[in-house]
C-alpha cells in the first residue's frame, strides 16, 4: 500500500489519530492511552498486517517524550511509524509485548535508558545497565554523569 | 641380538645372586616402580608434544618450535610453569577428595600398567586373567573424576563428572564386548597368549570381519572412555568451560592431563595387544622369509609403532570431529554399538568354534 | 549485574540448577552474561544480561559531528564495520540528498560483500568451535587473513575500518586491490568445498544442528528477526533486495531462504550466502568504473531538521540507523536498530526444552557479536 492509500486505511481505523507525510514513511500519532488497542488493529486488520516490529526507540523532547515505533508488513510490504507522546515526568504507556514478542527486550532497553514505564510488560527489570541505575536515565537529555562522560 | 627379556632375566639372576629372595623382591618393585614412573612422565612429555605438534599439522599452523630443537622441550617448559603454579582449593570444597581426586585417577592409570606386555617377557605382571583385570581397573578412574566433579563444588564439574559417569559406564561394555571377541578367538585371558596366538598373524586380519568389526568398536569405546573428543562431554569446554576439572590449578590439573595422556596410551596399548599382536611382529602365517625379515625389527619398536600408531588415530578423531551431545553420546551405545557388539560376540563365537578363523 | 540473592531466590523449583554462561564462558565469543536454569541437562529458563560492554554509542554520537560519528560505528559490529559505516553514510546522504558518483557505489558494494565473507568465515569458524570441532577455526583464518590484508591495503585498517564517509569513501582502492581480490577468489573457490567435507557433511555436525533451536515464520518475525536468521525461518527479509540500497538493484544474485527453521538450517543459509556474496564480487571486482571516489561535499555537514532512517543488510540481519536531526551539525538523537539484539531475544525461544549442548550449538548459529547486542 502507498502512503496514501494507507492514510485513509488509518483515517478509518484510527479516527483520533493525526498524521504526518514529510518523511520518508507515513508517521501516524496516537495517544498513550489509545495506542494499546491501536496496535492491535494494526498487527491484525487484514488489510495492514503489520507483524513486524522492527525498531521501537524513545525521543527525549525535553517537555515531553516520544515513543517511536516503526512496523512493517511482511506479507503486504508497506512500512509505518507511529509516534506516542508521553508525559516527560510520569511516562507510562501500555506494552506491546503481547502483540510483539521483540518489544520486551526493546521495551527493557527503553525502560533503563528513558525511564518509560511499560505497563503489563511480562518481565520489566534493567536489560543493559547494572543494579542500582532505576531511575537513572542515561540517554535523556539532561543526564549527567560528571565521571564518566566527557564533553566535547 | 640383545633382547628386553635377556636384560630381566640377567638382571633377576645377578640380584639372586647378591641379596635374599624377599630382598631381591623388594629391590625389583623399586626398580620395576621407578621405570613405570618415569615411563609416566616420559609418555605425558612425548604425547602432549605429539597431541601439539598432530593438532597443529592438522590445522595449517606449525605448532611449538621455540623451546628446543623444533619445539621439543615445550612440554617440559610446561610442566615447570605448571609445578610452580599456585594450586587453588575452591572455597566449600570438600577438601579431602578435591585433593584426593587427581591422585586416584593417577594411581588407576598406572595400576593398568601392569599387566601390559611391552616386549616378549617384559611385563610387570603377566596375571593369568589379564583382560579381565584390565577392564575392572579401568572403570574405577570413573570414581576419580566423579570424586573431582562432587567435590569441587562448581556446577560446571558436577555436570561434567555426571556426564562422564554416565559416559564411561556405558561405553565399558562394548569395550568389554570388543575384548571379549578377541579372548574368544585367542581361547585365554592372558596377555602373553593373546600375543602368542598371534605368531601366524594379527587378530585383525586373521578373524575376518568380526574381528574388524570388534576393533571398529573398541576404538570408539576407549576413545569414549578416556574421555576424548568427539566424546570429550565431561570437558566439553565450548559448554562446560572445563568439566570436571574446572576448578583445579597447577599440579593437580596436571596430574589430571597426565592421567588423560597416560589413559590414552594404555588403551591404544591395550588395543594394540589385542587387534594387532602387541610386540609381536607381523607375521603372515607359514611365510618364514617374511617372518624372519620382521622379526629383525625389536618387539618393543612393533609395540610402541603399533599404540602410537592408534593414538595418532585418536588424535586424529579429535582434531577433525565435532564433539556429540550427552544424549546422542549415549543413544550411539545403547542403540547401536551395544547390539552391534553382541551380535558380533556371536559372530565371534561362531567363528572361534568352527575354527574359521586362519 | 545480579546479585546472589536473587539466584538463589529463583532456582527454589525441585530439582532444578542455575548456571551461569557467561560473561567469561567460551562460548559466549564475548562478555554475554546467561543465567540458565536447567533440569539435569535440559534447559527450563534462558535469561540473557548485557551491557558488559555497553559504551552508549547512541549517546556519543549526539554530540558528535555527521562525518564523526561514522568512526564510532565501526565498533558496534566489529565483524561488519564497513557495513555499519556504511548505514551511517546512507542516513547522512539521505538527508542531504548527496548524489554519490559511480565508482564509490561500486567500492562500497565491494567493500561490504568482502566484509559479509570475512564475517561469515568467522562465524562458521566459531559455530564449528562451538560445536567442538577446533580445527575449522584455522582453516577458516587462513582465508579471512587474505581479506584482511586486502582491507590493510585500501583502508589501513584490519577490523574497524572507518572507510566509508559521507559522500562516498575515505580514499581510492590500493592498486594491487583487484589482484589481490581474483587471488582471494581463486583460493576461496578451491577452499569452500573443502570447508563442506570438513563440516558441513560431517554427520555428527549434522545430527548435532538437525531440529535443534527451532524457529518458527511467525515466531521469527514476531521476535523482529532479521538477516539469515529469518531467512532459515522462510521469511524473505534480505535488505538487499527488498529495499535495495548503492548498486544491489543492478546486480545477480539470490535471497537464500531455507524454511528448515533450525540451526542446521541456519547454517545452510549462511553457507549459501557466502558463495552468493563471492558471486557479487566476481561480477563487480573486473568492472570497477573510472571517476572519483567521493562527491563533492560542504565541510559540515548539517541535515535538515527533520527524522531519517536507513537501513542495510550486515552479515547478521537488518541494521537501521534513526537520525532525529534539529538543523544542527550534531545528530539530536540517533538510535541504531542492530540485528544481534532482536535475534538475541529469540534464543530464549529457541533454547527452551534443548540440552545444554544444543543451547551452545543455537548460540552459535545466531552469530551474536557482543558489542552489536550492547552496542
Amino acid at each position: 500500500m502507498t502512503k496514501e492509500e494507507l492514510k485513509i486505511t488509518l483515517t478509518g481505523l484510527l479516527p483520533a489519530a493525526t498524521f504526518e507525510e514529510s518523511g520518508q514513511w507515513l508517521n501516524v500519532k496516537v495517544s498513550s492511552s489509545e495506542w494499546f488497542n491501536s496496535a492491535g488493529l494494526l498487527r491484525n486488520q487484514n488489510t495492514l498486517q503489520f507483524d513486524f516490529l522492527f525498531c521501537e526507540t524513545c525521543v527525549d523532547w525535553k517537555t515531553r517524550l516520544t515513543m517511536v515505533y516503526f512496523l512493517r508488513s511482511t506479507v503486504l510490504g508497506h512500512e509505518l511509524v507511529v509516534k506516542v507522546d508521553l508525559d516527560r515526568d510520569n511516562p507510562e504507556i501500555e506494552s506491546v509485548a503481547s502483540i510483539w514478542r521483540t518489544a520486551e527486550f526493546n521495551e527493557r532497553e527503553v525502560y533503563e535508558m528513558f525511564g518509560v514505564k511499560f505497563l503489563n510488560h511480562p518481565d520489566l527489570r534493567l536489560l543493559i545497565l547494572p543494579d542500582g541505575w532505576e531511575g537513572r536515565n542515561p540517554l535523556r537529555k539532561d543526564f549527567e554523569d560528571p565521571v564518566n562522560m566527557v564533553k566535547l | 641380538m640383545w633382547s628386553l627379556n635377556e636384560i630381566v632375566k640377567s638382571t633377576d639372576l645377578k640380584l639372586n645372586e647378591l641379596f635374599k629372595p624377599g630382598m631381591v623382591f623388594f629391590i625389583e618393585a623399586i626398580i620395576v616402580a621407578l621405570l613405570a614412573i618415569s615411563l609416566f612422565a616420559i609418555l605425558g612429555l612425548v604425547l602432549v608434544l605429539m597431541e601439539r605438534k598432530v593438532s597443529s599439522f592438522m590445522q595449517v599452523r606449525l605448532g611449538p618450535n621455540r623451546v628446543g630443537p623444533k619445539g621439543m622441550f615445550q612440554t617440559v617448559a610446561d610442566t615447570i610453569k605448571l609445578i610452580v603454579k599456585e594450586g587453588m582449593t575452591p572455597d566449600n570444597a570438600d577438601r579431602f577428595l578435591f585433593h584426593l581426586a587427581p591422585f586416584l585417577v593417577m594411581i588407576v592409570a598406572m595400576i593398568l600398567l601392569a599387566p601390559l606386555p611391552f616386549a616378549n617377557g617384559f611385563q610387570i605382571w603377566d596375571i593369568n586373567i589379564g583382560v579381565l583385570f584390565v577392564s575392572a581397573v579401568s572403570s574405577v578412574s570413573v570414581i576419580g573424576i566423579l570424586m573431582a566433579g562432587w567435590s569441587s563444588n562448581n556446577k560446571y564439574s558436577l555436570l561434567g563428572a555426571m556426564r562422564s559417569g554416565a559416559q564411561i559406564v556405558s561405553y565399558e561394555l562394548s569395550a568389554g564386548f570388543s575384548i571379549l571377541a578377541i579372548v574368544i578367538l585367542s581361547g585365554s585371558l592372558t596377555f602373553s597368549d593373546i600375543i602368542q596366538s598371534q605368531a601366524n598373524g594379527w587378530w585383525l586380519f586373521k578373524g575376518h570381519i568380526p574381528a574388524l568389526i570388534a576393533f571398529v568398536i573398541f576404538i570408539i569405546a576407549a576413545t569414549a572412555e578416556t574421555n576424548r573428543a568427539p566424546f570429550d562431554m565431561a570437558e566439553a569446554e565450548s559448554e562446560l568451560t572445563a568439566g570436571f576439572h574446572t576448578e583445579y590449578s597447577g599440579m593437580k590439573f596436571a596430574l589430571f592431563f597426565l592421567a588423560e595422556y597416560v589413559n590414552v596410551f594404555i588403551v591404544c596399548a591395550i588395543g594394540a595387544t589385542l587387534f594387532l599382536g602387541g610386540w609381536m611382529p607381523l607375521h603372515f602365517g607359514d611365510n618364514t622369509t617374511f617372518n624372519h625379515v620382521m622379526d629383525y625389527i625389536p618387539g618393543i619398536v612393533w609395540f610402541f609403532g603399533k599404540t602410537f600408531f592408534l593414538i595418532f588415530i585418536m588424535m586424529w578423531f579429535r582434531w577433525t570431529f565435532p564433539r556429540l551431545r550427552i544424549d546422542q553420546l549415549l543413544n550411539l551405545e545403547w542403540k547401536y554399538l551395544l547390539p552391534i557388539s553382541l551380535i558380533n560376540l556371536l559372530l565371534v563365537t561362531v567363528v572361534a568354534i568352527s575354527g574359521w578363523h586362519f | 549485574m545480579y546479585s546472589t540473592t536473587e539466584i538463589v531466590k529463583q532456582s527454589t523449583a525441585e530439582g532444578e540448577m542455575v548456571i551461569n554462561i557467561g560473561p567469561q564462558h567460551p562460548a559466549t565469543h564475548g562478555v554475554l552474561h546467561f543465567v540458565i536454569t536447567l533440569n539435569g541437562e535440559t534447559i527450563k529458563k534462558v535469561e540473557p544480561h548485557l551491557g558488559y560492554i555497553h559504551r552508549s554509542i547512541e549517546k556519543m554520537c549526539e554530540s558528535l559531528s555527521y562525518r564523526q560519528f561514522v568512526y564510532v560505528t565501526s565498533r558496534m559490529d566489529y565483524l561488519s564495520s564497513h557495513i555499519n559505516n556504511h548505514a551511517c553514510c546512507l542516513v547522512t546522504e539521505q538527508a542531504l540528498q548527496i548524489e554519490l558518483p559511480a565508482r564509490a557505489l561500486v567500492i562500497r558494494v565491494l567493500m561490504d560483500e568482502l566484509t559479509r565473507l570475512a564475517s561469515h568465515m568467522l562465524w562458521w569458524a566459531s559455530m564449528a568451535m562451538d560445536i567442538g570441532a577446533l580445527t575449522p577455526f584455522f582453516h577458516a583464518f587462513r582465508e579471512r587473513e587474505m581479506i584482511t590484508d586486502i582491507f590493510e591495503d585500501t583502508c589501513g585498517t584490519r577490523l574497524t575500518m572507518n572507510y566509508m564517509v559521507p559522500g562516498g569513501v575515505l580514499m581510492d582502492l590500493h592498486p594491487d586491490f583487484q589482484k589481490k581480490v581474483h587471488a582471494f577468489i581463486n583460493q576461496f573457490k578451491t577452499k569452500l568445498p573443502e570447508y563442506d567435507e570438513l563440516v558441513t557433511d560431517n554427520i555428527i555436525f549434522q545430527n548435532r544442528t538437525k531440529g535443534i533451536g527451532y524457529l518458527s515464520r511467525e515466531s521469527a518475525i514476531s521476535y523482529g528477526c532479521t538477516g539469515p536468521v529469518a531467512r532459515a525461518s522462510g521469511v524473505s527479509c534480505d535488505v538487499r533486495k527488498h529495499f535495495p540500497y548503492a548498486i544491489y538493484d543492478k546486480l545477480d544474485f539470490k535471497e537464500i531462504i531455507d524454511t528448515g527453521c533450525d540451526s542446521w538450517a541456519r547454517y545452510k543459509v549462511r553457507m549459501q550466502e557466502m558463495r552468493q556474496s563471492l558471486h557479487i564480487i566476481e561480477q563487480l571486482i573486473d568492472n570497477i568504473p573510472e571517476g572519483d571516489f567521493q562527491a563533492k561535499t560542504k565541510a559540515v555537514l548539517k541535515p535538515p531538521k527533520g527524522e531519517f532512517y536507513s537501513k542495510v543488510e550486515t552479515a547478521r540481519g537488518e541494521l537501521g540507523v534513526y537520525i532525529v536531526s534539529e538543523g544542527a551539525t550534531t545528530p539530536y538523537r540517533i538510535k541504531f536498530r542492530s540485528p544481534g539484539f532482536s535475534n538475541l531475544s529469540a534464543l530464549e525461544h529457541m533454547a527452551v526444552g534443548g540440552k545444554i549442548g544444543d543451547f551452545v550449538a543455537v548460540m552459535g548459529s545466531i552469530d551474536l557479536v557482543i558489542p552489536d547486542i550492547d552496542r
